[in-house]
């Protein structure tokens, strides 16, 4: 062991002072993240919370019941932030000024109308750029309104229908059908990652397979360098050479993954999630890429060629998994293929421990321990050639 | 003391058997010399004694202790000065070397002292790769000499460099064998061998085919040195003079003068000259020719050493 983390030790000197080494596992993935997340974070104005302006002009039962039981409900469980306003006026100027994604305007004698049986709205004004902010709001208002006219219609069939129904039990019925909350805790809807962490994640995982390249690989430069046969002449056994190269594969990995953790919370605001979790999910991933770069560099006869294969097979991966587009909704035979690559095992664990907690990510742990369990097998079956004296 | 003990080596690659039954030894500081022609087997017979290469029979015992059952403690015995440059080019000069002596469990000091030796220290924080060819390949020799190894194998140690590095290097060897270092040695370089080498062996098409001193095969292929003399005077008078001489084994005419076939022509050269001279003869110039193992190596293989 100690002979493998001096090799590791010697190759990680060599690796610091490659100044490529920190382009390909720092700065392009966190680069790249940065600019997806821009261009592409914003177009849909996904990328933050929901702030919700709501103008209250009724003042009476039918507005308050939508604004404490359904608006601020959905606040304190965390889906939206609500600010309300004391007119229209201030509302709109909000959602013109980008404050706010969209405003709720509670006319005056909302809830007059509704107890005369008159048409009844809830008008959503919502901003041009965040459509899909715009459309949330738009359906707490229509689920409200379409449950009051449900009620509506329920309470005038009992009247109507002649059953002696005392009007405060009718009341309590009424007000118990009523939504208390249009946006519940959705367990699949919290387990999608926000576009900054999607992004971030998907070019960190994408880039780990270069990035832990240089370590694999490294038998073939030595080879190609001479020192090979140095370290075979030297008392040092030979697992503990390729153990060594693994090794470093492994300590590139890991500490380019912390840098991008960390440097993408910093800088972009991306939330990766519990510490304990994306620890898991990280080194989990460093050994499934180690693996397959490894089987890779194993069956190629130069470093040269084995670069180019590698890149291969981490682009063909990184697409595959997801690192550039959610294929896990693409469906059919591509989202069943997807699960071959550890990518899509590392942006699932992420989801799910967005939405839930240290437990959600072992089976894409496991999936991806699996995927490094299998490939490292075969890598050392493979490295015995190089080896073999 | 024997260092080295090598018997019976073979290796086969596919279809071509590579080392074909090669033994000999190496005695605590001797500098044995190994030569052949390209191909001849010369680095598969080092890899396999260096442990770098697997043995398909035969055994290599260093200082007694057998490669092929205790290859670890052999190997400590062993330091290896490959053909190649073996360093890490972003590594500087005393990275290289702390790397390879923790690797041997050798101290630091160790490695200041064998920067000293080979004249590195002044740029042994500089990296290896802008070192001058020279540099490397003293560099290539330190890292060898780094654990104080009982046998030291140097294949091919002086390969393209400039003549001040390569006298280094064969000054480095010499004094590492009066040490008491056994040294195997490769080279394309007749006259090194002939400097350093206390015994060779000619290697050919894998098998060892001559071993000894240079004198030794020499005189195994019946070959003398001779001395060519031009002379002015009774040339006929001079031939039954110098034929009297007991080392002299032949006298012929040539051109202006006489050749002269002799046991050795150092020893006999005064006793040539002051017969002569003595005789009324003048003496224009004197050739001594000593057949080298170039002679030798040409003899047996039919090559050159550098083919």
């Amino acid at each position: 062991m100690r002979h493998a983390l001096l090799i590791a030790a010697r190759d990680l000197r060599e690796r610091a002072r490659d100044r490529t080494a920190y382009v390909l596992a720092i700065v392009l993935p966190l680069g790249l993240a940065v600019v997806f997340s821009l261009i592409l974070g914003d177009i849909s104005g996904d990328s933050r919370l929901f702030t919700y302006a709501v103008a209250d002009a009724d003042r009476g039962v039918i507005a308050r019941t939508f604004t404490d039981d359904v608006l601020r409900k959905a606040a304190a469980s965390g889906a939206i932030e609500l600010r309300t306003v004391s007119s229209e006026h201030e509302a709109r100027r909000l959602v013109d000024d980008g404050t706010a994604t969209a405003a709720f305007l509670l006319p005056a004698g909302l809830t007059e109308d509704v107890r005369a049986g008159r048409a009844a709205r809830i008008e959503v004004v919502g901003d041009v750029d965040a459509p899909t902010g715009t459309d949330v709001a738009r359906s707490l208002a229509q689920a409200y309104t379409d449950r009051l006219d449900a009620v509506r219609t329920a309470v005038t069939a009992t009247v109507h229908s002649g059953v002696t129904t005392a009007p405060d039990q009718l009341a309590a019925a009424a007000a118990a059908a009523l939504p208390q909350a249009a946006v519940a805790e959705d367990t699949t809807g919290r387990r999608q990652l926000d576009a900054k962490t999607q992004y971030a994640a998907g070019m960190a995982v994408f880039f780990l397979f270069f990035a832990v390249q240089p370590g694999v690989t490294g038998l073939l430069d030595e080879r190609r360098n001479g020192t090979l046969a140095r370290l075979f002449a030297a008392p040092v056994r030979r697992s503990s050479i390729l153990a060594g190269k693994l090794l470093t594969s492994v300590v590139v990995g890991v500490v380019s993954m912390a840098v991008l953790v960390v440097a993408s919370s910093l800088l972009m605001g991306a939330h990766w999630g519990n510490p304990v979790g994306v620890v898991a999910l990280v080194v989990s991933g460093v050994l499934a890429a180690t693996g397959a770069m490894a089987v890779v560099a194993a069956v190629a006869k130069t470093s040269e060629q084995a670069g180019g294969w590698q890149a291969i097979v981490a682009i063909v991966l990184g697409a595959l998994g997801g690192s550039f587009f959610p294929v896990s909704q693409a469906g059919g035979l591509l989202e069943q293929l997807s699960l071959m690559a550890p990518h899509r095992w590392f942006m699932r664990g992420l989801a799910d421990l967005a939405g839930g907690g240290v437990p959600a990510v072992l089976p894409a742990v496991a999936a991806m321990a699996l995927f490094a369990a299998v490939t490292g097998a075969a890598a050392l079956l493979l490295f015995r050639k190089v080896v073999r004296p | 003391m024997t260092v080295l003990s090598c018997s019976g080596l073979k290796r086969r690659f596919d279809d071509v058997l590579a080392v074909d039954d090669v033994s000999f030894t190496i005695a605590e500081g001797e500098t044995y010399g190994l030569l052949g022609p390209n191909g001849a087997g010369k680095t598969t017979t080092i890899s396999m004694i260096t442990g770098v290469l697997e043995r398909d029979a035969g055994e290599v015992f260093v200082d007694g202790v057998a490669m092929s059952t205790h290859t670890i403690a052999a190997k400590r015995l062993v330091g290896y000065v490959p053909q190649e440059l073996a360093l890490y080019p972003d590594l500087t000069g005393r990275e290289n070397l702390r790397f390879f002596a923790n690797l041997y469990g050798a101290g630091r000091r160790r490695v200041e002292f064998v920067l000293d030796v080979v004249g590195l220290t002044e740029r042994a924080d500089d990296l290896a790769r802008e070192y001058s060819g020279g540099m490397k390949r003293r560099l290539n020799v330190a890292i060898g000499l780094l654990h104080e190894p009982r046998l030291l194998v140097l294949d091919e140690p002086t390969a393209g460099v400039d003549p001040q590095s390569r006298n280094q290097i064969l000054e480095n060897v010499r004094a590492l064998a009066a040490q008491g270092m056994a040294i195997l040695y490769t080279t394309h370089y007749m006259e090194e061998a002939e400097r350093l080498c206390d015994r060779v062996g000619v290697i050919d098409s894998g098998r060892l085919i001559a071993e000894g001193t240079r004198r030794e095969l020499v005189e195994r292929l019946g070959e003398r040195d001779r001395i060519s003399l031009q002379l002015d005077g009774d040339l006929t008078h001079a031939a039954s003079l110098l034929g009297a001489i007991r080392d002299v084994r032949g006298v012929a005419p040539h051109g202006h003068g006489l050749e002269l076939v002799v046991d050795d022509a150092r020893e006999c050269l005064p006793a040539v000259l002051s017969a002569i001279s003595t005789n009324g003869v003048v003496v224009r110039s004197v050739e001594v020719t000593e057949p080298n193992l170039e002679t030798v190596f040409l003899h047996l293989t039919g090559k050159a050493l550098r083919e």
